[in-house]
């Protein structure tokens, strides 16, 4: 039996105590006719060894492209400590610190995580994380429309540049708490978004908070301080949608415009976190001291134990679930614990000027890129404005079978964008991390020259055996 | 020591960052940062040693017996973890083509085939990336169910009160009214309590079944053809599926909506407070409302289902569709159980727990409703000995960190005075249940001689028990540079 320690000996010692015959007896409370037989579609078990097969023949199965795909999730090195020290068993299989005496490894860890986002995004309170970036976007405007005392509105500005998925996981999430998400369009020039598409909704205000992402999805960078300042002047909260690894390179939330951004959030994946089909990542949310009790999930304090010596324990649990139950600030409950581990070790182990380095690395490989694949005839960037380490390409050929046909040669060039933006058809959005290669980039360029003279062709995908 | 107590100016771990930095020359200066973020400097070796050391101050399934009732601390196999990350996996970027997808997209295929199954549920979708996303994203399909049928009245959840807190903060969240219903005394859900909170503005009830006091509600069906009669639906919290794996399902039992703890039931990690991850399953009805992605074989291969292919859907809950890496560790822990392994999960935590229940009764500790049966989990009360010796639960939960066992759930749920909620696991031995018992009566002599020894516990761990007070009013939450305090 799988995982399950007992002789028959223990079986039979065990029954006795208990006072009943058959494991079956303890069952009877529940009524007959509810209990089921056989689990017929649920395959017999495997050992450690068979299950190995499978898995690494399916994982085979999908090879492994060059990727060229950023929109979200980006292709980093994450060195070889990270992972290793963090599924350590006392990191992997301990729970939530709620015995905050046998979890001080766990709560250092956090509050040292706090304490990193707090210097990355300078703003002055961080939490200890939560889903991913999408979610964790609708959980700052949650708390954007409890917290704006001076606008009360349930109305958020959302740009359209801002992730299709992250628009739509926002809409699922806060649409049905009375939410009204209206969109800013971008500039069809520039991809970035314009005052003055601002000020063209501001007569259907006024908004609780206005949404700014840096970079935004087509990799643009924003004119952060003149949309902060215009948030500020019409007492709109600003939320900061922001690439952590940019963010070694990029003026944080805290100091844009006058006054600074009130909440920052984003995706946590480049700070270590492998590519993993999408998950599990982190979200990470900070924000000014001062809507700290508004701020949902997990925060580790550090204080004094009864000798007076330093610790850390979960703290304002006030704001949640487990204590407040319908008045909390949201429900989370479980978050990315795992994930934020890796997170503060891969900052240790890179520090400020490792992710700089990293930053760079991946804005100049983007850059030299676009050039390469611009020599490709009808091929040209989009937007005229200055990326971080993504630039959308306009293509000469239906993007679908472009990226079908690199594909056939392994190669994963891009996201399409005809689907969420239809207006932008036919194009692609690339992206060139650190950990790209000129032979890599040299190889993309020269298969796609070759697709674009020759004509596309798409590969049909196929189940593996069983 | 916080790792920035060992930071030095000009000190790196130089093979971790790319050798080249390269000049930034088009990004506008306004747009750039002016200093540098405060981050630790530190040697390689430096922070191996510190993470390693911070490691050793944790309890864990894998050094410590974990009771923690309704978490389901049990052995997390290490192979889910290592063959979760062969570098084919790892790699795999979410918005490869199927192309390239097809060997991961089966391990996701059979899961949902696997989970429907087990469940007795009609369709599953692995989106939420939690338990508490699986609840907010049951409760959403609840009103999207109402609200498609032009019943717009319906505006309250019913939520017994030994409920977990993110049930009604899940309800909340989606929008509706709380009216929590009492336990009664026999740990069942109090039925006439039922009856006069049941109506027309009933959307749905959340129940937990086995509940959080341990016991299995003898009454599930009629509570079910109850709140159907009224129009109501039936939200089932699948924090304790683990009491019932392969034995009972809750689609039988006439759910029609529930989410699994994936990192309870089918033992992914817990990580230090996750991930986890939370799928969701339903019966036909709310079928068209379930969250995206959904993973559906047609025409010999696998594909997604987003947004355009499902427009009822109440839409996405992560950019990428989920916890996938928690759902490979979940796929491998259910191959090798296998059917009969599952059924042996549900059959074994209950022999644990009523074995363990027994001992501790035996040794003289109440149980809070002695003449139930044990689900998976169950509740010692230690009101008289805090009324009789001055001790209470939360120093019996200090007390046994120093005996080596990781506390219980205490003060949970909370209509049981001074409760542990215990729960064993099935892959706990006799002799740990054994050592368990022997800590708890040692304790429990303490209390009568050494008292103090008792309440002033722990005594061995890293730090003594911390000032929450102080922790929640004199913030200290990030660390400041000596410049900056």
């Amino acid at each position: 039996m799988p995982f399950v320690p007992h002789t028959p000996d223990d079986i039979a010692a065990m029954l006795d105590t208990v006072g009943v015959a058959s494991i079956e007896d303890l069952f009877d409370e529940i009524p007959a006719e509810l209990q089921i037989g056989e689990l017929a579609a649920i395959p017999a078990g495997m050992a450690e060894m068979d299950i190995a097969r499978l898995m690494q023949s399916r994982a085979r199965a999908d090879g492994q492209p060059l990727c060229f795909i950023g929109a979200g999730a980006y292709d980093h090195h994450i060195p070889a400590a990270v992972w290793q020290i963090a599924t350590r068993g006392e990191f992997y299989s301990a729970y939530t610190p709620y015995q905050a005496e046998a979890s001080q490894g766990t709560l250092q860890l956090l509050y040292e995580f706090q304490s990193m986002m707090v210097a990355l995004t300078g703003l002055d309170v961080s939490n200890a994380s939560l889903y991913d970036g999408a979610s964790g976007l609708a959980e700052a405007v949650l708390m954007a429309v409890r917290a704006n005392r001076k606008v009360k509105s349930e109305k958020v500005l959302v740009p359209r540049s801002l992730h299709p998925a992250y628009r739509s996981t926002l809409r699922s999430i806060v649409s049905t708490q009375g939410i009204e998400l209206v969109e800013v369009p971008f500039d069809p020039r520039g991809g970035h978004t314009a005052i003055e598409a601002l000020d063209a909704l501001e007569a259907q205000g006024p908004y609780a908070a206005l949404v700014v992402n840096q970079p935004n999805f087509f990799g643009v960078l924003e004119d952060v301080d003149a949309l902060t300042d215009w948030a500020h002047a019409r007492n709109a909260l600003v939320i900061g949608v922001v690439n952590p690894v940019a963010l070694a390179l990029l003026s944080p939330p805290g100091d844009w415009g006058s006054a600074g951004a009130d909440i920052a959030c984003g995706e946590a994946q480049p700070l270590g976190m492998p590519l993993a089909s999408g998950g599990p990542y982190a979200g990470f949310l900070c924000c000014r001291q001062e809507f700290v009790r508004q701020l949902p999930g997990r925060i580790v304090g550090r204080t004094l134990d009864l000798d007076g010596k330093p610790g850390f324990t979960l703290t304002l649990q006030a704001r949640e679930q487990h204590i407040r139950r319908n008045k909390a600030t949201s429900n989370i409950c479980t978050n990315q614990g795992l994930l934020v581990t890796a997170a503060t070790i891969h900052m240790t182990l890179l520090g400020a000027e490792g992710l700089e380095r990293v930053a760079a690395a991946c804005h100049a490989n983007t850059a030299h890129l676009t050039q390469l694949l611009c020599e490709v005839p009808g091929v040209e960037p989009l937007f005229d404005r200055p990326v971080f380490h993504e630039q959308v390409l306009r293509l000469p050929a239906p993007a679908a079978d472009v990226l079908r046909s690199l594909a056939a040669h392994d190669i994963l060039g891009g996201f399409d964008l005809g689907t969420d933006y239809p207006e932008l058809d036919p194009a692609a959005l690339v992206c060139a991390t650190e950990l790209r290669t000129e032979d890599e980039m040299q190889s993309y360029a020269s298969k796609l020259g070759r697709i674009i003279a020759t004509g596309t062709q798409a590969p049909r995908p196929v189940a593996p055996a069983p | 020591m916080l790792i920035y107590d060992r930071s030095r100016p000009g000190r790196r771990a130089t093979a971790q960052a790319p050798l080249a930095m390269p000049e930034v020359t088009d990004i506008p200066a306004a747009l750039l940062r002016r200093s540098r973020p405060t981050l630790p400097e530190i040697s390689e070796l430096q922070a191996v040693r510190h993470y390693t050391r911070l490691s050793q101050k944790n309890f864990s399934i894998d050094t410590h017996f974990y009771p923690l009732g309704s978490c389901t601390m049990k052995y997390n196999p290490r192979a889910c973890n290592s063959l979760a990350m062969l570098p084919g996996f790892l790699a795999r970027h979410p918005l490869a083509p199927e192309s390239h997808s097809q060997g991961f997209m089966a391990c996701l295929y059979e899961l949902q085939e696997m989970l429907k199954e087990v469940t007795g549920m009609h369709a599953v979708s692995l989106a939420p990336a939690a338990g508490a996303q699986g609840e907010l994203a049951g409760v959403a399909m609840i009103r999207a169910y109402h609200l498609a049928r032009g019943d717009l009245a319906r505006t309250e959840i019913l939520v017994p009160d030994a409920a977990h807190g993110t049930n009604p903060a899940s309800a909340v969240m989606c929008g509706f009214k709380v009216r929590e219903i009492p336990t009664g005394p026999d740990g069942d859900v109090d039925l006439a309590a039922l009856e006069q909170a049941v109506g027309p503005q009933t959307a749905g009830i959340m129940l937990t079944n086995p509940s959080t006091v341990g016991v299995f509600d003898r009454n599930i069906q009629a509570i079910a053809a109850r709140v159907h009669a009224a129009g109501g639906l039936l939200y089932y919290d699948g924090a304790n599926l683990n009491a019932i794996l392969g034995k009972v399902r809750p689609g039988d039992m006439g759910f029609d909506v529930i989410h699994m703890n994936l990192h309870k039931t089918f033992s992914t990690p817990h990580g230090g407070g996750g991930p986890g991850a939370g799928p969701v399953g339903v019966s036909a009805r709310l079928e068209p409302y379930l969250p995206v992605p959904l993973v559906a074989f047609e025409a010999d291969a696998y594909r997604w289902l987003g947004e355009p292919e499902r427009p009822e859907s109440i839409g996405r809950l992560t950019a990428f569709g989920g916890n996938m890496g928690i759902l490979l560790r979940a796929y491998i822990y259910a191959r090798m159980l296998g059917r009969e392994g599952m059924r042996r999960v549900s059959e074994f935590a209950t022999l644990n727990a009523n074995y363990l229940m027994a001992r501790l009764k035996t040794a003289g500790f109440d149980a809070a409703y002695p003449q139930r049966r044990a689900s998976h989990e169950f509740i010692i009360t230690l009101r008289r000995e805090a009324k009789e010796l001055d001790v209470n639960a939360m120093d019996f939960a200090k007390r046994l960190l120093d005996y080596g066992y990781h506390a219980p759930t205490t003060y949970f749920p909370l209509l049981v005075p001074e409760c542990l909620l215990i729960e064993p696991t099935e892959s706990e031995s006799k002799e740990d249940l054994d050592g368990f018992v022997a800590a708890m009566v040692a304790i429990r002599e303490e209390a009568q001689t050494n008292p103090e020894l008792v309440k002033t516990a722990p005594h061995t761990m890293p730090v003594r028990r911390l000032d929450d007070v102080r922790a929640a009013r004199q913030l200290d939450l990030a660390w400041q540079s000596q410049g900056q305090q």
